[in-house]
């Protein structure tokens, strides 16, 4: 074995920063970590965009999408499939942090538990606006329809935002759990079910063209689901992952 | 540097440690042999603030337990049965994530230290999945002592590892344990125990039954005093 | 073996006679409602079910907030045993209006913001009871099940405000009316009575209930430490 400068006199670590910047910092290691290790798999990213395609083509046939009836539920099976195939990532992520143990590894770091939420969220977050943003041209293309309007961007990334904060937390639970892959489906769907509302009837607002005046009440809706539910999972996260 | 008093951690009506007492001073190795079910692991994660202590006084470098666990985690480093390490990312990126954790200054650096310390640098690039159990062993010891820890908890570190593997791990053990850190470890084998360790304290049914220094006793009279403290 | 407390075999014997009370104001006393006939008196038990189902939650959820800043056993055992009692009468709240809805409506379900709120409200429960049915360490098992249930009692508003924006055929019998929706009234001074007496009624029947099911808690756990205790000597 090579000679070493490894001494001990070296003082232990001291606070690297403000205690603000290390917060900021491991949020960003975390969602890093999250990113480099799917770039170099890909199973997340691909299991929920073949997870996708799959329940499209299957809406297709159940729902015999022909022009009309198209256009009044491209937003309900717009929204179904992210749900759907958000649940598979959800999943995945936090089985790995379960797996090998390493939710310990996270724990034993000298940072803020919810710095380890919020990095686990803002990187199923990205997970899931990157799937998002296969599915619609997909979509569009599949069904000449035209998805890329701004407003339905700014709905997508509503519903996102809320469906990865719940969903970090109970994903957290249900990886903990015996039955956890069944589990976390039937804790996170009747708890979602006003967030996925707001977000079909705002797409499809949008889609329809409806005047603003009947889509505020549902964007203020999300936008309301999604400030609370930051705020909850911010103050109970310690007790999901403490012993 | 530990100290702990009248440890008591119950999992529901169920005791598993009742009253433990327990101390080590700085510098010293201390290796806790005992029976499955003992509470051996439970106690290495109270020390490790990943569990909280149901009654009892614990105390880790100067801080009390788990009120002050920040302050501890910054001065532990932990080595469980398992790697605590990500299968799809590299040894050397496993390392540069630990390091923002804990905010490791100079980190390439000292990243290229840990890694020849561990005998990885050859393998840097190559994902964990594919090291074996040995290798992925040894960087988990790499990464316990990337913020330079000045205490040490290993938690049967040897579980899974054959014979080299176990051997190579004793010598990066001894490497790190010299240059004056405080080690607890728990263990299955006693032999090796009485070989790494200073002291060797025996857990039985929620308390410590026994403590000797490993100068006063050979591997075989500390395998007859195992058998006769931890009889049923 | 242990006593039931005296103040307990009081207050069931009392609920009982309430319970009859109750009975008797409406289904004799109370009038009929002009309109819809008898089927109208299923409205106060209907009405005093989902009562308790809400006051359930809302126990369960303030009780996982004391336990998840305490760490006190008891606390626990009041959520979970909340969590059952409302899961029972959240049921016996949508079977009631089911069989009011099947004359007046003229359907067994309808796809009514309340209807549908109370329903959901039903699921998250019984996913509550399936989270905590997964999980072996009493500790954990406790933390997770104040979380969900403070993340599902929060929860079931949005829900109620998001279908609620959809038009309701539901009548709002309590507070302000609205003439127009099918199988309105208002209720008389004697309805009031039965109705109010209703509520009165089933808020003791979940007292009840509660204590009982907390006793037989700490009956099961003394069972599960003597367990422990006779095998560990």
């Amino acid at each position: 074995m090579p000679p070493t400068t490894d001494v001990v006199n070296q003082k232990p670590e001291s606070k690297a920063g403000g205690s603000l910047r290390a917060y900021l910092r491991s949020i960003a290691a975390i969602v890093w970590k999250d990113l480099a290790a799917e770039f170099r798999s890909r199973e997340l990213i691909g299991a929920m965009l073949v997870f996708a395609a799959l329940v499209i083509l299957i809406f297709n046939f159940a729902l015999e999408l022909d022009i009309r009836t198209r256009e009044a539920v491209t937003s309900g099976v717009l929204w179904v499939t992210f749900a759907f195939a958000g649940t598979l990532g959800l999943n995945r992520s936090m089985a790995i942090e379960k797996d090998r143990g390493c939710l310990d590894g996270l724990l034993l770091a000298p940072v803020d538990r919810t710095a380890i939420y919020f990095g686990k969220a803002i990187g199923n977050l990205f997970f899931m606006l990157i799937v998002e943003a296969i599915i619609l041209p997909m979509y569009s293309v599949l069904y000449n329809v035209n998805l890329f309007q701004p407003g339905l961007i700014f709905v997508i990334l509503l519903g996102s935002i809320g469906y990865t904060a719940v969903g970090t937390l109970l994903a957290s639970m249900a990886v903990q759990a015996r039955t956890r892959d069944m589990l976390l489906p039937i804790l996170l769907f009747p708890v979602l079910i006003p967030l996925l509302l707001a977000a079909v009837k705002a797409s499809n607002g949008f889609l329809m063209g409806f005047e603003m005046a009947e889509i505020m009440p549902w964007i203020n809706l999300m936008i309301a689901y999604d400030v609370i539910f930051i705020a909850v999972a911010f103050m109970v996260f310690d007790f999901v992952v403490e012993e | 540097m530990i100290k702990v008093r009248r440890l008591v951690k119950t999992f529901g009506p169920k005791p598993v440690l009742r009253g433990l007492d327990f101390q080590v001073t700085r510098g010293e190795f201390v290796a806790l042999l005992g029976p499955n079910g003992a509470g051996k692991t439970t106690f290495l994660r109270i020390l490790a603030t990943l569990s909280r202590p149901k009654m009892g006084e614990v105390i880790v470098a100067g801080h009390h337990l788990p009120a002050e666990a920040a302050a501890v985690r910054r001065r532990l480093g932990v080595v469980s049965h398992q790697p605590l390490l990500y299968g799809d990312l590299s040894a050397e990126q496993n390392l540069r994530f630990y390091s923002w954790m804990y905010g490791v200054g100079d980190l390439e650096r000292r990243i290229d230290e840990v890694l020849h310390l561990v005998g990885l640098n050859p393998r840097r690039r190559d994902l964990v999945r594919q090291f074996s159990r040995g290798m992925q062993q040894r960087l988990a010891i790499g990464r316990a002592i990337l913020h330079r820890p000045d205490i040490l908890l290993f938690d049967e570190p040897h579980t899974g590892l054959d014979q080299e593997a176990a051997a190579m791990l004793d010598q990066v053990l001894r490497e790190i344990a010299t240059a004056g850190r405080t080690v607890v470890m728990t263990s299955h084998d006693i032999s090796r125990a009485a070989d790494l360790a200073d002291r060797v304290d025996i857990l039985s049914k929620g308390v410590i039954t026994a403590s000797e220094s490993t100068e006063d006793l050979d591997p075989i009279q500390l395998t007859e005093l195992y058998r006769s403290v931890t009889r049923v | 073996m242990e006593r039931t407390p005296k103040a307990l075999i009081v207050l069931t014997w009392l609920t009982s006679a309430v319970f009859v009370v109750a009975l008797y104001l409406v289904l004799i006393w109370a009038p009929q409602e002009a309109i819809m006939g008898d089927v109208q008196r299923v409205f106060y038990f209907h009405v005093a079910a989902g009562w308790v189902g809400a006051l359930a939650f809302l126990v369960t959820a303030i009780a996982g907030g004391i336990y998840l800043a305490r760490g006190e056993q008891r606390w626990d055992r009041i959520a979970v045993a909340s969590v059952e009692i409302g899961i029972i009468f959240t049921f016996i709240n949508i079977v009631t209006g089911s069989i009011w809805a099947r004359p007046i409506w003229n359907t067994w379900w309808t796809w009514d913001p309340r209807l549908v709120t109370a329903t959901i409200m039903l699921l998250i429960y019984i996913a509550y009871i399936m989270l905590r049915q997964g999980i072996e360490d009493p500790d954990r098992r406790a933390r997770f099940g104040a979380v969900y249930g403070i993340v599902g009692f929060i929860s079931v508003p949005l829900t109620f405000l998001s279908i609620r924006i959809f038009r309701t055929i539901h009548p709002i019998v309590v507070g302000s009316s609205d003439p127009t929706a099918a199988g309105a009234f208002n209720m008389t001074a004697d309805m009031r009575v039965a109705f109010f007496f209703s509520l009165f009624t089933f808020t003791l029947i979940y007292i009840t209930l509660l204590w009982h099911r907390l006793r037989l808690q700490q009956l099961m756990e003394k069972i599960e430490e003597r367990k422990l205790t006779a095998l560990s000597s």
